[in-house]
């Protein structure tokens, strides 16, 4: 079992951290990860994507132009990988920004109105775990008990206090995804 | 924690193999794609545990000569830097392997010519191979094509090091160094006492006590005795040539068309042919993992078997000078690269294949 997967949007809305702790998961789960980000000047408010790949198998290339899985959160991200998924691939954006929805009609669809609910729960910094809760409902590459572990080991210590609050957007972004 | 299996970048590899494997010191300048390995080194204050001294240089220039000295004293020290870095320090290389001096220099390449960009590259393996400063010498270079080659070549590269007397490059890029995968560290080794110091490397300068003097300098000013000096550098290079050649292969036993890539693009170019063996096409991948010495004989061999190499390196066109050569026109050799910090993806190396195919 493989999962190719691709985390895009903005710079500063914690792609590269949510690719980091999904790839952590998996090394819990004791399977193959890389985490490859896009990394230089385009992030500095541009876009940002991080490529995680997640396998039973050794792991050849840690750069892929195919994907099973995409994650998107913004218009120029949706535009770069929806071409890119494969047939039958999952597509998981969020409609806030999103003036072009996507048109393929070989995928399967999900959307996960991650910014207005971190809005109204007066929290941007949930933002990121209520898309990773919904990523995880429906490719669920780890355990929850394993994303838990992982966001204990890349959080750093002084911030520990906010994991309770990590796990509520993570169990919130489950109900929050919704099949298109 | 010896066994554990993390999960980091080949940056940070580097600097927890670094002080688990004994080094004494490390000098470095930052630049991108491969400051985590000075900031690693900072956050883990190995001058609190091992002792290793860490000093950021004020130049890639100081940096190098800093090495020169540490390893004139029989120290393990090292460098890392970036392609634009490492042109830098090519004198202090060269003056390293003119007087003999062990040292590791690793480069985790980015895309130029010139400050160029930040994004990965392999463009320097001419740099590295063909010896980028002057005179007649050779420097080993390994290439790395995982975050656990990255942990596991810093020892190997102080143990050749050291037992040739000469510099070695580790040719890494920004994608092996900005990549996060599994690696096991290797086990932790002291550092090497004073004494152990005098007596395995009796040529370094570590105090007279009752011996001659041990200079350590590439100058000599009568030219018999400099030609001297270079055949026995000659003679060493040769022996570096027969004893530690290291590839790796992957499908190529039963392969009818030959791939040959090195460090990151070995990785993207296994997953095409990954892709080509689903359709049936028998191609196999030779892996140089010394890019010098280089593995010439083992192309030799598979060269016989195959109808066609096609050298894929993230460049325009380097290591098939050393295919070419090793070839010597018994089979097509044809190269696929990219440059300035662009990567392929596997479909374009697949591509690349089925048009040398027909």
């Amino acid at each position: 079992m493989k999962n190719e997967i691709i985390i895009a949007g903005f710079g500063g809305q914690g792609v590269l951290s949510m690719g980091k702790i999904l790839a952590y998961a998996a090394l819990f789960e004791a399977k193959e990860v890389t985490w490859m980000p896009s990394y230089g000047p385009e992030q500095r408010g541009g876009t940002a994507n991080v490529t995680v790949i997640v396998s039973d198998e050794p792991i050849s290339s840690p750069i892929l132009s195919q994907f099973d899985v995409a994650v998107i959160l913004n218009q120029p991200s949706l535009d770069k990988f929806e071409p890119a998924l494969k047939p039958g691939g999952t597509l998981i954006y969020d409609p806030y920004g999103i003036s072009t929805p996507p048109q393929r009609s070989d995928l399967r669809i999900y959307t996960i109105s991650a910014m207005d609910k971190a809005a109204e729960m007066d929290n941007v910094r949930a933002f990121n775990m209520l898309v990773l809760g919904g990523l995880l409902e429906v490719c669920p590459v780890s355990s929850t008990e394993n994303v838990l572990r992982a966001l204990h080991k890349t959080l750093p210590e002084r911030h520990h206090h906010l994991i309770p609050l990590n796990e509520e957007a993570l169990a919130m972004g489950r109900e929050l995804i919704a099949k298109v | 924690m010896e066994d554990e299996i993390l999960l980091m970048k080949g940056n940070e590899a580097i600097a927890h193999a670094a002080i688990r494997c004994g080094c004494d010191g490390y000098f470095g300048y930052p630049i991108t794609p491969q400051s985590e390995v000075l900031e690693t080194l900072a956050a883990e204050k190995p001058w609190e545990t091992t002792g290793m001294v860490v000093v950021q240089a004020e130049s890639e220039v100081a940096a190098i000569n800093m090495v020169y000295g540490g390893g004139c004293v029989g120290k393990r020290v090292m460098t890392s830097s970036s392609s634009p870095g490492v042109a830098l320090m090519q004198e202090g290389i060269t003056y390293m392997a003119g007087a003999e001096i062990p040292g590791l220099i690793i480069n985790v390449q980015r895309g130029g010519p010139g400050l160029g960009t930040i994004q990965p590259s392999q463009g320097d393996y001419f740099q590295s191979t063909r010896g980028g400063g002057n005179g007649d010498y050779n420097v080993i270079v390994l290439a790395p094509a995982s975050v656990q080659e990255m942990a596991d070549f810093v020892d190997l590269s102080f143990e050749l090091a050291f037992r040739y007397r000469n510099p070695v490059i580790m040719l890494s890029d920004g994608v092996i160094g900005q990549m996060m995968e599994k690696v096991t560290l290797p086990p932790i080794k002291p550092r090497r006492t004073d004494e152990e110091v005098r007596e395995q490397c009796p040529w370094a300068s570590t105090g007279k006590r009752g011996r001659g003097k041990n200079i350590m300098t590439s100058l000599e000013l009568d030219p018999a005795i400099m030609e001297q000096h270079n055949l026995h550098l000659q003679a060493k290079y040769k022996e570096i040539r027969e004893r530690e050649v290291r590839f790796e292969e992957y499908q190529a036993e039963d392969a009818d068309f030959l791939v040959v890539a090195f460090g990151s693009a070995a990785r993207i170019a296994q997953k095409a042919i990954e892709l080509c063996r689903q359709k049936g096409l028998h191609v196999g991948m030779l892996r140089p993992i010394t890019l010098w010495p280089f593995p010439t004989k083992e192309i030799v061999r598979l060269a016989s078997r195959v109808r066609g190499i096609l050298s894929v390196e993230i460049n325009a066109g380097q290591m098939v000078e050393d295919i070419i050569l090793a070839v010597q026109g018994r089979v097509p050799v044809r190269q696929y690269g990219r440059m300035g910090g662009m990567v392929f993806t596997p479909e374009e190396i697949v591509g690349e294949i089925e048009k040398f195919n027909v």
